[in-house]
């Protein structure tokens, strides 16, 4: 079998060497805890708080205003149930407005919230593109509403979200504001004075960077009641002691992503709609979901009516491409994700889903030789979930 | 080089002919099939459990072959759960095993394994394949004969055997699980599996009355001159050859003799009475995939656990049935079981019993 092909970049994506190369260090030599007072605390200190300075230049905020965390999940919890207790105590308000496209970080924790500690969750509408439409905010608001979380680019199906408007309608309204940029920051601007945003969740392995550490960040003024309480590290947001060589990778893996943004999207650009145009023209009943322009340069994704998405991960895998999508779990159930269900697809349509993403290390060679498989493995996909017991026996 | 897809349970068998396979120089992939659990009892479901899933897995992962899993839930509760319950309702005492054999892994899987790309697939069966002169392959029974499993793969056809391989047949199953504790394979030392996978681990009455009650209608118990002796909850809480459990006084030990669905009624009567001479089998399949041209000796296996009896088989109706005549009487034939013809080790063929006398 040939090298397997990756595309599969909204997963995860390998640490770059450059950002290794600045982690290094910080593991056994500048090994200090930045708590403490002597020098090895004072050197891991400088190293820590350089990182912060490079991600406020890049979302263009201050330092004080960025919140190291473990992962883009835990930046998203930080914000949603930290921002929802403060805005409940300061002013009553208990209603958290977020739609059913966001990443489970996000619904789950809403969901929960609104089970064990009375918030109330409203499902803001999203078009048939996944998109939510200022209109829809502006209808959805009231008295009630203590924050609204809607994401940069979604994750499954790639659409943007007109963050500024969304957040502008917020901000007139003096309702919070949050959004999860952990798929957009690869690939969009996160100009938090731009976007005009109270809350921005990152997670650095999305862009080059290392597993295990986010960061959120926290407009100066925006109360938060923080989850992880102890040594009062990170402004009192989130206690434990920092990790160092991740947080450092977090900022080169980021402070690259901005330098390098426009090449990497004209790389990518055309080589994904290649892949949408030629898929969209050669394989029947397929559907691209998502937002045509409006959608992130890496990210095309599909519904292909009565294919089981599961059954064509494993025939791309074993064809050697690696590729996701949103009915596919590793235990085989093949039921739709919320995300793609709530793009108005039926279930013989919405079952078939596919998730294409590419990045640094994806060539056009690679997509010709993919858009040359895929009708042939989507047709196979189609024949299996056609299968009749005793049907060989005639 | 030859792609060889594993039909992995996460157990000891299934593991080691992944290894085996690996070792004799196949690609091997890993298969699982997610099969149907009651609602509520997904965790007790002997072979697809979350723990026996991540088993599969850890498994796939420390031989470094690729692993997916096969969503077979409708299909497995439309085919092999339907069929159990049909059976019962015929008082009929299925064996889903046989149809979850045949349509589920040698065809459903077997259809996902081919359209991977797989020239083979295998099971942690214990029995053994040989090929024939003719091109034809051949079923024979396990090396250990405490092991043999060729009486549930008595219903898989020439084309099907064409596909599989069976790499722990050959060996008796200390060495196998020697084999997986040299690989370091957690599942080692993993109990042997046991009754049927969708039971939860329960007695089959409690899943019948959950899932089917209306099957279970009390009737009456008589003797075989039809005098009633007592009242049955419901034919389907039987089975041929029991003895405990029928609550009746009687001077000497009563057994189940067998059931009439047409009366509803369940005979019973002493240990003198068992034990029937000839069998009827439907739906019979010939491995060779030819017919046989008439009459011919065979030894003869009606259940998964009983010893194989000598008798004489006649092919009728086309060969899609057979009528068996046994050298002397077999105890606890039963109907639905299936009955399977052997030639030495070699399986010939078998079919679902649905008559005996």
């Amino acid at each position: 079998m040939n090298k397997p092909i990756y595309f599969d970049y909204a997963a995860t994506t390998p640490v770059d060497l450059r950002v290794l190369k600045a982690m290094l260090p910080t593991f056994s030599e500048n090994f200090g805890n930045p708590s403490s007072v002597h020098r090895f605390g004072q050197r891991a200190e400088a190293a820590l708080e350089t990182a912060r300075e490079t991600i406020a230049a890049t979302l263009h905020c201050d330092p004080d205003e960025v919140i190291f965390t473990s992962c883009g999940s835990e930046s998203d919890n930080l914000a949603l149930r930290g921002a929802a207790f403060a805005q409940r105590e300061k002013t009553g308000a208990n209603q958290i407005l977020c739609s059913r496209a966001e990443h489970p970080a996000v619904t789950k924790t809403a969901l929960q919230l609104e089970k064990l500690h009375g918030f109330q969750v409203e499902w803001l509408a999203v078009d048939a593109t996944g998109m939510v439409r200022p209109s829809a905010l502006e209808k959805a608001l009231c008295e009630k509403t203590a924050l609204v979380s809607v994401m940069y680019a979604n994750n499954e199906f790639g659409t943007i979200n007109p963050i500024a408007e969304l957040a502008e309608i917020c901000r007139e309204r003096r309702v919070l504001f949050h959004s999860d940029a952990v798929q957009a920051a690869a690939y969009l601007d996160v100009d938090v004075t731009r976007l005009g945003v109270d809350l921005l969740a990152l997670g650095a392995h999305k862009f080059y960077g290392p597993k295990g550490v986010g960061a959120l960040y926290v407009r100066r003024g925006t109360g938060l009641i923080p989850h992880l309480t102890g040594g009062g590290q990170e402004f009192g947001l989130r206690a434990g002691t920092q990790n160092i060589p991740l947080i450092v990778g977090l900022a080169e893996a980021l402070h690259l992503t901005v330098t390098e943004r426009e090449a990497r999207s004209a790389h990518l650009r055309p080589l994904r709609d290649k892949i949408i145009g030629t898929v969209l023209e050669t394989i029947p009943e397929a559907q691209l979901s998502g937002h045509l322009e409006a959608r992130l340069p890496n990210h095309a994704s599909f519904i292909f009516k009565n294919a089981d998405g599961n059954s064509l991960l494993q025939l791309l895998d074993a064809a050697g491409f690696a590729c996701s999508s949103g009915s596919a779990c590793k235990t085989g159930n093949p039921e739709p994700s919320e995300a793609i269900t709530s793009l108005g697809f039926c279930r013989e349509w919405a079952l078939g889903s596919l998730r294409v993403t590419l990045g640094a290390s994806s060539t056009a060679e690679e997509v010709e030789q993919f858009v040359k498989k895929l009708p042939e493995l989507v047709a196979k996909a189609r024949g299996l979930l056609n299968f009749r017991p005793g049907a060989l026996e005639e | 080089m030859t792609h060889v897809v594993v039909a992995m349970s996460g157990g000891v068998d299934s593991s080691v002919a992944a290894v085996l396979l690996k070792e004799q120089g196949y690609q091997v992939s890993g298969m699982m099939l997610r099969l149907w659990s009651e609602p509520g009892k997904e965790n007790s479901n002997r072979c697809c459990t979350p723990d026996a899933m991540s088993q599969a897995r850890r498994v796939a992962a420390r031989l470094d072959i690729p692993f997916y899993v096969v969503d077979a839930k409708e299909i497995f509760k439309k085919t092999v759960v339907q069929s159990f319950l049909d059976g019962y309702a015929q008082a009929l005492t299925p064996n889903p095993c046989l149809v979850c054999n045949r349509h589920i892994r040698w065809e459903f899987l077997l259809n996902q394994a081919l359209a991977l790309g797989a020239d083979f697939m295998a099971t942690g069966h214990y029995v053994r394949l040989k090929l024939a002169e003719d091109g034809t392959r051949q079923l024979l029974r396990a090396f250990d004969p405490a092991k043999d499993q060729s009486y549930v793969l008595s219903v898989l056809r020439q084309d099907q055997l064409q596909k599989a391989l069976f790499p722990v047949g050959d060996y008796p199953k200390p060495e196998i699980r020697r084999i997986a504790e040299a690989h370091g394979l957690a599942v080692a030392k993993r109990p042997d599996s046991q009754d049927l996978c969708f039971l939860a681990g329960e007695d089959y009455r409690h899943f019948l009355q959950r899932n089917a009650p209306e099957i279970l209608i009390p009737g009456e118990i008589v003797n075989r001159a039809g005098q009633v002796l007592g009242r049955h909850t419901g034919l389907a809480n039987y089975t041929i050859g029991q003895r405990k459990g029928l609550g009746l006084a009687s001077a000497i030990p009563l057994y189940v003799l067998g059931k009439t669905a047409a009366t509803n009624q369940l005979i019973v009567g002493g240990a003198a009475e068992l034990g029937a001479r000839e069998l009827l089998a439907t739906g019979v399949n010939w491995q060779s995939g030819q017919s046989p041209l008439g009459l011919f000796r065979a030894e003869v296996k009606t259940r998964y656990t009983a010893q194989a009896a000598g008798g004489w088989v006649t092919p009728l109706e086309g060969s899609s049935q057979a009528a068996v005549v046994f050298d002397s009487p077999q105890r606890d034939i039963t109907p639905g079981q299936a009955a399977v013809f052997y030639d030495g080790d070699q399986v010939l063929g078998g079919g679902v019993i649905v008559q005996f006398k």
